[in-house]
């Protein structure tokens, strides 16, 4: 399953290329989506990321990393920036970037957790927080014919869940099981969980087609807190460790 | 990455400072210093290894000088980026690479791996 060959070639990978700012489309309090337009972008697979630098006048740089949150569509590329209170670039990507200019990136980058459209098999996306942006590329990459997807989807609280309306139309078509889980506080509004606050636990994962013998194949994202304790507990159900890719997003607040 | 260190012989080795890491960017356990649950893992390499090599590196196998464990690259245990990227060994926490940019290098040291296995098609 695993493969070097990803898009972009040797030079177009490498290069550090401007992103013009087309469009901002705010997602929740603490999320923005950035429609970025980028010459020549080469294309990229679902769950692919870039990394963003900014150069300040003294040529300081910052550089961060950014989950691609769409399919590839021409130049078109959009990224969901999670805003970090005193963070040195997310604020400013999501605050005060002005539409037409822009950042460098760097991509697309990322063999690893990527999930082709013509892999067999079922896939379960396990989202913390802000990990849901790669496995939502991965969501809106699924053809309406494709394979079953499951995505559980671990948030404090209803306040905190990105692309709400999305994943409510598209947990109505046939083929997407969207679940959520509110580890502070549900809303009691029925944001699709009747299940009390708590951390992820195994009876999320439950149900009929998403057992170890169905042989999903497993992404995990979002901090590393909730990695770990989303891998263990794939592993203890069960789930073959070779089917499972993960990818740790920063230190678990 | 943010440049660091003086560049002279050895890996620059800068002030610890706050890592500020790239995806989510909250403060995380400094450089080398946090043996704590890293923060980041080998997908964060994928940008900076793509500097030097000219397949994605992370979806290959290392395997462990320490314990001999294979582990694909993307699976490393990640801190920094101050001073630089550190990816330990997901079964012994043994350092297995760093890399370290500066205004006119690329300092990679892959001296934690005795090997390493690259998918290529044939």
């Amino acid at each position: 399953m695993a493969r070097a060959a990803i898009p972009g070639g040797l030079s177009a990978r490498r290069a550090w290329r401007p992103g013009r700012l087309l469009e901002r489309r705010v997602e929740s309090a603490g999320a923005t989506t950035l429609i970025l337009d980028v010459t020549d972008w080469p294309g990229h697979l679902p769950g692919q990321h870039v990394d963003v630098r900014l150069t300040a006048e003294d040529g300081y740089t910052a550089t961060r990393s950014y989950s691609l949150a769409a399919p590839a569509e021409g130049d078109r590329v959009e990224l969901t920036v999670q805003r970090v209170p005193d963070g040195e670039v997310s604020p400013f990507l999501c605050d005060d970037l002005l539409l037409g200019d822009a950042v460098e990136l760097r991509g697309p980058v990322g063999g690893w957790f990527v999930w082709r459209p013509d892999q067999p098999g079922p896939v379960l996306l396990l989202a913390g927080g802000s990990g849901l942006v790669p496995l939502m590329a991965m969501v809106r990459a699924r053809p309406a014919d494709g394979p079953p997807f499951r995505l559980v989807y671990s948030v404090r609280q209803p306040d905190d869940l990105i692309y709400r309306e999305e994943l409510a139309a598209v947990a109505g078509t046939g083929g997407v099981d969207v679940r959520y889980v509110f580890t502070r506080r549900t809303s009691g509004d029925g944001a699709g969980s009747a299940r009390r606050a708590g951390r992820l636990r195994a009876a999320d994962l439950d149900g009929q087609g998403w057992g170890p013998a169905d042989a999903p194949t497993c992404f995990v994202c979002g901090p590393t807190g909730f990695v770990e304790a989303a891998a263990t507990i794939l592993a203890s159900a069960g789930h073959d460790a070779a089917r499972i890719r993960t990818e740790r997003f920063g230190p678990s607040g | 990455m943010q440049s660091s260190g003086d560049g002279e012989t050895d890996l620059p080795s800068g002030p610890p400072g706050e890592a500020a890491g790239p995806l989510g960017e909250a403060a995380g356990p400094p450089g080398e210093g946090g043996r704590g649950t890293a923060a980041w893992d080998g997908n964060l390499l994928a940008g900076p290894l793509s500097e030097v090599f000219a397949v994605d590196v992370t979806t290959a196998v290392g395997r462990c000088r320490g314990c001999g464990a294979r582990s694909a690259i993307a699976t490393l245990r990640v801190h920094g980026p101050q001073p630089g990227l550190v990816g330990r060994c997901p079964g012994c926490d043994d350092v297995l690479l760093r890399i370290v940019r500066t205004p006119d290098a690329v300092w990679l040291d892959l001296g934690g791996l005795t090997s390493l296995r690259i998918p290529a098609d044939g």
